[in-house]
């Protein structure tokens, strides 16, 4: 069972308290009449699938609160976590620690 | 005194002897026994059968890794466990136990024919044997494989035991406690650390409890391990026996099984059986020591076969002689060691025969001096007996040559392939393996966890080396915490270290096609199966494994993994290191299912949601059906009624004049601020903008894909407050997802979202009489504009509610929200106020009925995930004028627009018959099978009007509205007419009543 730091809560529970909440800044379009069929069945269906550091959402049930999370998909290692509407953390060495 | 019991030596205790039977016959062992040691006392070899062969077979362990002595156990009703290890399994008074895989009886077993068949049960025979013809699959194979297969019986009834769960944080867990557990132990717990210590045997101690001639700090080795045990103790280390390190999880989290109570005669009432804990340890050592090989011969599987390092445990853990004429077949010095051992304990050792051709002077010196014949550079070419060995046959091997052999008699054969470190847990981590081409081993080399691995784990061998090398894993543990400690020194007299080397199958004179030389001993696997599986073809180890079985047995490959690969390299002719090891999962050894549930079985599985007017529907008889992790009032049977016979009177009754319901199980979610009406427009289909404070409206909320997701009433009490109704089911995640678009989407709206689900008790009223009934009783309402979908802030009945005028069944309908608290007071106030009007409590069932009359759907029944607004016929709650909402952009996906979608449609039989849920459509009866189905039934009832009524999806449904479709059923074809989902009052005119 994982270890998960909650931003928020600034706190690292266990992942019993955190739900899974599918790959992290996919933003929704301002306008989705604007896009082509192709362009929402992109937005709606596909996703990365990454091999290794992969960014994504959870929440923690706790709070309540989605946080972004940077993880990696081999090691199944909590890189970094951060708060919902940041800026995407960078993939440094520091992050990888 | 027992045959084989050696009087005054062991661990157990002599003056304790304990009956116990074995297949119906009583034996005596003594306490501190298990079951394989008692019954080696008693000169039982025999105790079971294998797998697929159903060769008699004896332990060849005395320890977790057993693969053959495999019993049932029972300790009374419904506490019968199968494929409990012998080797483990301590002696109490009265202990029932039998063998497996045997009939008639263990002695002579019918199966045992497979063992002549042995030629057709070659690997991948399960593959190749039964792929044709393909009709006999049904009727012949899988049932004669089914019955055959199987390890022991299931058990047939409720597990009556207890089983617990607890949490531990520790800051050094050291699994395994040897001589390098101990070691480590003492180390860390040096500095104050919080150390917990585990075995999984009854006793602390490892081999040293086999080896206690050894001397360590001028102590006898059992002397020894006392006093550090007491020492540890007295340092507030945790010690925990009979406790099995099972999995190793993320992040230092390691599962431990501990057996409670299955060792004592009478355990305490109500004490659990075993208990599972849960530990987070910021450093782990692993300490587990290595399990010894078999040499792969034919014949090794003999009972009276085992390895020599169990022979050794017996004699010294249970004073127990596993034979009076023991011979020796080795590749490492370990065996030499036991059979000195034996010798000095008055067994006649009959010969060592050694793989090697060099052997260490000091053990021929040790052989010489007891007068055991040495046969150096020589192979077993194979063991005679039936029940029991009898003989060994050892012929020399010059090169490739292996020249005549001899028959040696012997009434046990003691074996030893070399040692395996045990690095199952470190593999749970993923912690990558290294070959290590001296030892011919894997030694852990990768770390992906904060741990240490000390010992044998590691391929050190002798007792010096190991006990240095624990004292400075416990050393670097305390680093990892930032924590310092002395280093320890311990000085070995007697010590006994060694070396071997490991082979494939044993060369030999005969027909190596026709050797039964078996690796995997429970599920019957040759070094002969394994050159044919990579012969036809099998080059991964992962695919070898599953096409023999090799390693997949309850022992998980333990004793089989490594020479099942070094055979599997050899015929690839590849090194061992390339061909690499097939995976270790958790759990370590077989565990028990009530150990994992814990406390999580029967009321305590997972938590009953009662409403508020619950204990009335108790009380007033009523059958209950779950509803999400609610418990619902199903139907109010009174006396002689059936289920059939309530639900058409409650029915008829809500029709005909006033039914009562219990709804408080609805989801209710409060969206408030001044940004509410904003945030309803996105997420919900509908145009919020126009709907005035006091009216309510039905809400329909899609996923982003475009299907159905929820519905329910919304009413706005106020411009910034809606009280928004969910299913009941579906009240979690309609607020997760409307806090996921709050939080991450749309921040800057200004609006909050409380669930308030148990906050009301909700009751809904229904029927014609229901409005004449209710007016009476509120206050604060204005009757002349309160039309249907109206919602308002009053009392009823004196108390605070939330009045809704709604339907979900056709009839005029309300439903009063009260404070919680209020729930049963409201329920009460209005059972009374409703006599004049007969009034009729009504549950579930009949919720679904009256509703499907009216073709009012049940999301996640009529729908499934895949339904649009428009398949369900929904349109007219789509805001058309809307700029966007959540899915909108979806309903115009040319998959969603295109023609042949299932669309939700009434079924009407022709005879009359009520169709099952679930039920598949065909348009034509006769075409060939496979049929072409064209959609489902998703909801049928009996009905009020005489005839059942159904709902169903089907393809292109709203294009064949008064056409014939078809539904197969196992007794015959049913016809069915496509109708509108409406069948009852079309025109609503009941509901302006
Ligand atoms: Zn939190």
């Amino acid at each position: 069972m994982l270890l998960i730091h909650c931003p928020y809560c600034e706190d690292t529970l266990p992942e019993l308290e955190f739900t899974y909440a599918g790959e992290a800044h996919i933003a929704r379009p301002a306008d989705p009449s604007a896009l082509s069929d192709d362009e929402w069945r992109d937005f709606l269906f596909i996703r990365t699938n990454a091999r290794g550091p992969h960014y994504e959402r959870w929440r923690h049930i706790g709070c309540g609160r989605f946080f972004n999370a940077l993880r990696d998909t081999v090691s199944d290692r909590f890189l970094t976590t951060y708060k919902a509407g940041e800026a995407r953390r960078p993939l440094t060495n520091e992050a990888a620690e | 005194m027992s045959r084989y019991r050696i009087s005054g030596k062991g661990r157990v205790d002599h003056s304790a002897p304990v009956s116990f039977t074995f297949d119906g016959k009583t034996y005596r062992g003594l306490r501190g026994d298990t079951v394989a040691s008692a019954l080696l006392a008693n000169g039982v070899h025999l105790m079971g059968r294998s797998f697929k062969y159903h060769r008699p077979r004896g332990a060849v362990s005395a320890g977790s890794e057993e693969p053959n002595a495999l019993i049932g156990t029972s300790r009374g009703k419904g506490q019968f466990e199968p494929n409990t290890r012998a080797t483990v399994q301590e002696l109490r008074d009265g202990l029932v136990t039998e063998s497996q895989n045997k009939w008639p009886h263990l002695s002579f077993d019918i199966g045992a024919v497979n063992d002549r068949a042995y030629m057709l049960f070659s690997a991948g025979f399960y593959y190749k044997t039964f792929m044709w013809p393909k009709s006999f699959w049904d009727k012949i194979y899988e049932p004669v494989i089914r019955g055959a297969a199987g390890l022991g019986k299931s058990p047939t009834e409720v597990d009556p035991d207890r089983y617990a769960s607890r949490y531990l944080h520790t800051d050094v867990l050291v699994i395994g406690a040897g001589a390098a557990g101990i070691a480590a132990a003492l180390s860390a717990a040096q500095s104050g650390a919080d150390v917990t210590l585990v075995d999984e045997n009854a006793e602390m101690g490892g081999s040293l409890l086999s080896d206690p001639a050894v001397q360590i700090d001028g102590k006898p080795a059992w002397d020894w391990v006392e006093a550090q045990l007491a020492r540890l103790r007295a340092a507030g280390v945790r010690l925990m026996t009979r406790t099995t390190a099972i999995g190793y999880y993320h992040q230092n989290m390691v599962g431990l099984c501990q057996r409670l109570t299955d060792h004592l005669d009478n355990p305490p009432a109500n004490a659990p059986r075993e208990r599972m804990w849960r530990v987070r340890a910021e450093q782990v050592v692993l300490a587990q020591g290595a399990l010894e090989k078999p040499l792969v011969f034919d014949g090794n599987d003999r009972p009276g076969v085992m390895l020599a390092g169990a022979a050794q445990t017996y004699l010294h853990k249970y004073g127990v002689k596993v034979g009076d004429t023991p011979a020796v077949v080795t590749s490492h010095d370990s065996a030499y060691f036991a059979a000195f051992d034996l010798a000095d304990s008055g067994a006649r050792v009959a010969a060592i025969i050694d793989t090697r051709d060099a052997v260490r002077p000091d053990l021929l010196e040790g052989a010489r001096k007891r007068g055991i014949q040495v046969l150096s550079g020589h192979t077993v070419t194979t063991t005679k007996g039936r029940l029991r060995v009898k003989s060994v046959r050892a012929n020399p091997v010059r090169g490739t040559h292996v020249g005549a052999g001899r028959d040696i008699a012997c009434d046990c054969l003691l074996m030893s392939g070399g040692w395996t470190p045990s690095l199952h847990l470190f593999s749970h981590t993923k912690g990558s393996l290294g070959w290590d081409a001296g030892s011919n081993t894997f030694l852990p080399d990768r770390k992906t966890e904060a741990c240490e691995i000390a010992g044998a784990g590691r391929g050190l061998w002798g007792y010096e080396a190991v006990l240095a090398d624990g004292a400075a894993a416990g050393l670097r543990a305390l680093e990892g915490l930032n924590r310092a400690g002395h280093s320890a020194a311990f000085t070995v007299a007697n010590d006994r270290p060694g070396t071997g080397v490991t082979h494939t199958e044993l060369p030999t004179d005969g027909n190596p096609g026709k050797a039964k030389a078996f690796i995997d001993f429970q599920n019957d696997v040759t070094a002969k199966d394994i050159r044919l599986a990579v012969r036809e073809g099998m080059r991964s180890i992962e695919h070898v494994k599953r096409y023999t079985t090799n390693g997949m047995a309850t022992d998980q490959g333990k004793m089989s993994n490594i020479n099942g690969l070094m055979i599997a390299a050899d015929a690839l002719g590849k090194q061992p290191p390339q061909v690499g090891l097939t995976t270790f999962r958790p759990p370590y050894t077989p565990t028990s299912f009530g150990a994992f549930c814990g406390y999580l079985r029967g009321d305590t599985f997972q938590l009953t949601r009662k409403t508020p007017i619950d204990p009335w529907a108790e009380a007033n008889g009523a059958v209950f059906e779950p509803v999400a992790q609610w418990r619902r009032a199903w139907y109010f049977p009174k006396a002689g009624e059936d289920m059939h016979a309530a639900v058409l009177r409650e029915c008829k009754a809500t029709r005909a004049s006033l039914g009562i319901f219990d709804a408080s199980t609805l989801g209710k979610i409060e969206v408030a601020g001044p940004d509410a009406v904003e945030f309803m427009n996105r997420m919900y289909t509908n145009p919020w903008t126009k709907l005035q404070p006091g009216r309510c409206r039905y809400g329909l909320l899609l996923g982003e894909d475009g299907f159905i997701r929820d519905d329910g009433v919304i009413g706005r009490l106020s411009p910034d407050l809606f009280h928004v109704t969910t299913t009941t089911g579906g009240a979690a995640r309609v607020l997760t997802m409307m806090e996921d678009y709050l939080q991450t989407e749309w921040p800057d709206l200004d609006v909050w979202l409380t669930s308030t689900t148990e906050q009301w008790a909700t009751v809904a009223l229904n029927g014609p009489n229901a409005l004449k009934m209710l007016k009476p009783l509120v206050e604060g309402v204005d009757w002349d504009d309160f039309p249907h979908m109206s919602c308002a802030e009053c009392t009823v009945a004196g108390l605070p509610a939330r009045l809704f005028r709604l339907s979900f069944t056709g009839e005029v309908g309300f439903e009063v929200n009260v404070p919680a608290r209020h729930g049963l007071t409201l329920w009460t106030a209005l059972m009374e106020a409703g006599k004049p009007y007969d009034i009729c409590p009504y549950g579930t069932e009949t919720m679904h009925v009256l509703r499907a009359e009216k073709g009012y759907i049940i999301v996640g029944q009529d729908t499934d995930g895949t339904v649009t607004p428009q398949d369900a016929g929904l349109d007219w709650a789509i805001g058309k004028a809307k700029k966007d909402f959540v899915g909108k952009r979806s309903l115009s996906r040319p998959d969603i627009v295109a023609k042949g979608r299932k669309q939700l449609v009434g079924l009407l039989t022709e005879d009359g018959s009520l169709l099952q849920e679930g039920a598949q459509i065909v348009l034509d009866p006769n075409q060939p099978k496979p049929m072409k189905m064209v959609g489902h039934v998703t909801s049928s009832y009996q009905s009020t009007m005489g005839h059942p009524i159904a709902m169903a999806v089907i393809e292109g449904g709203f294009d064949k509205m008064g056409e014939t479709v078809f539904i197969p059923m196992p007794d015959g074809v049913r016809k069915a007419r496509i109708t509108s989902t409406v069948f009852y009052d079309p025109d609503n005119a009941r509901l302006k009543a």
